[in-house]
């Protein structure tokens, strides 16, 4: 089969490779008809996740149909036409029978912090992912759900993870009616976040970026007033006066280990790997929520340490919290606000590439070219 | 104004944003939202009809985090340790837990060496890397690569040519590798 394949930092190609098997009852073969690019992925494409192996397929966001199922598969097909979470977990161990799939315990040898990603270095479990021909998913009758007759294959793709974080990062923010609410990132997970902190009833919503291609994106599709950090000396003081100096309520970081705005922060952490990633927009956020308010935590940070200004946190009384996305538990209420016409996720796609143009695809993602927003990569066969 | 007790007052009304933003309070009360509580018991919730699922096999020892009891009943198995970098990967495991930075900087030196021992490798092969095709660089003259990067005020500007310097090391360091090789070749030929 077709499948994109790791090189080193900046480098991917397409190349023949096996195709997956069943290595466990429960596992079901896919053959992917979508798969987006997510930022995590440029965290890896980028070099800064430990234990990113040349040769591995990148891609936990896609959808397919089935093509192969596991001898003990009750609940799939082959045939079916399946949207699968971003997470690969058991539903059964300690933390998934508490509703954590984000935190599994029983699909990753390599680390016990983290769960089981597809596609996404050893560091998580050491899964080939989906921007493939075909995917091996493991426990086919806890993940993957099919696709609902009336939904749209990009409105699908987004909801195994892209739209699914953003909805979870605003619910971690504990938003009250009337809230003021800031986001920092104006990337998918970003712009879902600002939309979603409406559905919850925040009463203002501010979404900060330096792209002011992504900054007029989150005024149009989110609904949001927008700041580009780069027209500011210090975005803090910036964001203390538009809310009456008391600062937001509840801030979501949307950004992650790659944030720009201080150089020194981006290269240590990007180009050097001296810390688990930039917490840039991180202690923006610690500076600019109110006391006692709320950090939600999206932006994903490497398993090293960061330099976060936690004195600042904790001498506010912050509230921080933070959790890789449980995706499926997300699906009926998102499914519902979909359906009512209040998320329109595919609004933010904004290329289609095939997979045999993955290289370029990373690429224009990667440098924030063309107005890339959310590319989706479509495998030939699709 | 946090200087006196009452909350500042909003620009709009909730019925002003309930008109303006479809689906507005849709999830009003916090505690019908779906990741609310955090931890919700329900075994029976999840598909599994297993209490511990079946083991795959394991096919070559597979390197596991010294802070889990036993190998977890499902992995990855996407790239084996191989190489020098197979050999720090499988130490860093064996040695250190994830508590300890060693294990996470010794798994990203092994990542920097298998860049360039696969870059070595593929170089034997009849599909070598080729960094023109593989960083997607082209696609900065199909997709508006200077306009994109010179619009508005990105402050990523100021660190993109560091790119290509990360990309350049692994020929660097593999031309350096191969010339030292050659030389130590021709000298033993020659003496
Ligand atoms: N927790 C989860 O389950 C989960 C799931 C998906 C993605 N993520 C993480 O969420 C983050 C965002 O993902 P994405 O797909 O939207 O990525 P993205 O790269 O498209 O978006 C990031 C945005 O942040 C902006 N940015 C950079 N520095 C900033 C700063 N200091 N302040 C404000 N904005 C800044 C960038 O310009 C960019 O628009 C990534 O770190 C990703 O790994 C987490
Ligand atoms: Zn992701
Ligand atoms: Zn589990």
């Amino acid at each position: 089969m077709r499948a994109m394949v790791y090189r080193g930092p900046y480098r991917v190609r397409v190349q023949e490779k096996d195709r997956p098997t069943i290595e466990h009852p429960n596992d079901a073969i896919v053959r992917v008809t979508r798969a987006a690019i997510c930022g995590s992925d440029l965290h890896l494409y980028h070099g800064m996740m430990p234990d990113t192996r040349v040769g591995m397929t990148f891609g936990h966001e896609f959808i397919g149909v089935v093509d192969e199922v596991g001898s003990s598969v009750r609940n799939l097909k082959p045939g079916d036409r399946v949207m699968v979470p971003f997470n690969v977990y058991c539903g059964s161990c300690y933390f998934c029978a508490r509703g954590l799939f984000s935190n599994c315990h029983n699909v990753n040898p390599n680390a016990t912090a983290v769960g089981g990603i597809y596609g996404y270095s050893h560091t998580c479990g050491g899964y080939d992912g989906g921007q493939a021909e075909f995917v091996r998913v493991p426990f086919a009758d806890v993940g993957p759900s099919p696709i609902p007759e009336w939904m749209d294959d990009d409105d699908a793709v987004l909801l195994t993870d892209a739209l699914a974080t953003g909805y979870f990062g605003a619910q971690l923010g504990d938003i009250v009616e009337g809230d003021v609410v800031v986001v920092f990132g104006a990337g998918p997970v970003g712009l879902f976040a600002a939309k979603s902190a409406w559905l919850m009833g925040a009463g203002r919503v501010i979404v900060v970026d330096h792209l002011d291609y992504r900054l007029e994106k989150a005024a149009s599709f989110a609904h949001a007033e927008t700041c580009n950090f780069a027209e500011y000396d210090d975005i803090v003081v910036h964001l203390k006066k538009i809310t009456d100096h008391l600062g937001a309520d509840v801030v979501i970081d949307a950004v992650g280990a790659e944030a720009d705005g201080n150089f020194l922060q981006h290269v240590t952490a990007t180009k050097l790997k001296l810390q688990g990633g930039s917490p840039v927009a991180l202690n923006w956020a610690i500076d600019s929520v109110r006391k006692g308010g709320t950090i939600s935590v999206m932006g994903a940070y490497g398993p090293m340490f960061s330099a976060v200004k936690f004195g600042d946190a904790l001498n506010k009384g912050l509230t921080l919290r933070m959790n890789q996305c449980p995706v499926k538990r997300q699906w009926p209420r998102l499914f519902e606000h979909i359906r009512n016409g209040y998320l329109k996720p595919s609004d933010i796609v904004t290329h289609r590439i095939p997979l045999e143009h993955v290289a370029e695809a990373y690429h224009i993602f990667s440098a924030k070219l063309d107005g890339c927003i959310k590319p989706i990569i479509v495998p030939n066969a699709a | 104004m946090p200087y006196t007790p009452d909350k500042p007052k909003l620009a709009e009304s909730t019925d002003e944003l309930r008109a303006r933003i479809p689906g507005w309070g849709a999830d009003l009360d916090p505690r019908d939202r779906p990741s609310v509580p955090k931890e919700r018991f329900d075994p029976g919730l999840n598909g599994a009809h297993w209490e511990f699922p079946q083991r795959q096999p394991e096919k070559w020892p597979r390197e596991m985090s010294i802070e889990h009891e036993f190998l977890t009943p499902v992995f990855g198995t996407s790239c084996p340790p191989r190489g020098l970098s197979g050999v720090i990967r499988r130490y860093s495991y064996r040695t250190y837990s994830e508590a300890r930075a060693a294990h996470w900087l010794l798994l990203l030196a092994a990542d920097r060496v298998d860049a360039v021992e696969s870059t070595l490798r593929s170089m034997l092969t009849r599909h070598p890397d080729n960094p023109v095709t593989e960083t997607g660089v082209l696609s900065e003259f199909t997709h508006h690569g200077l306009s994109s990067r010179l619009r508005g005020k990105r402050v990523d500007r100021v660190h993109h040519p560091l790119d290509p310097v990360v990309v350049a090391a692994p020929w660097v360091l593999a031309g350096g590798v191969a010339y030292l090789a050659a030389r130590r070749v021709v000298r033993r030929r020659r003496g």
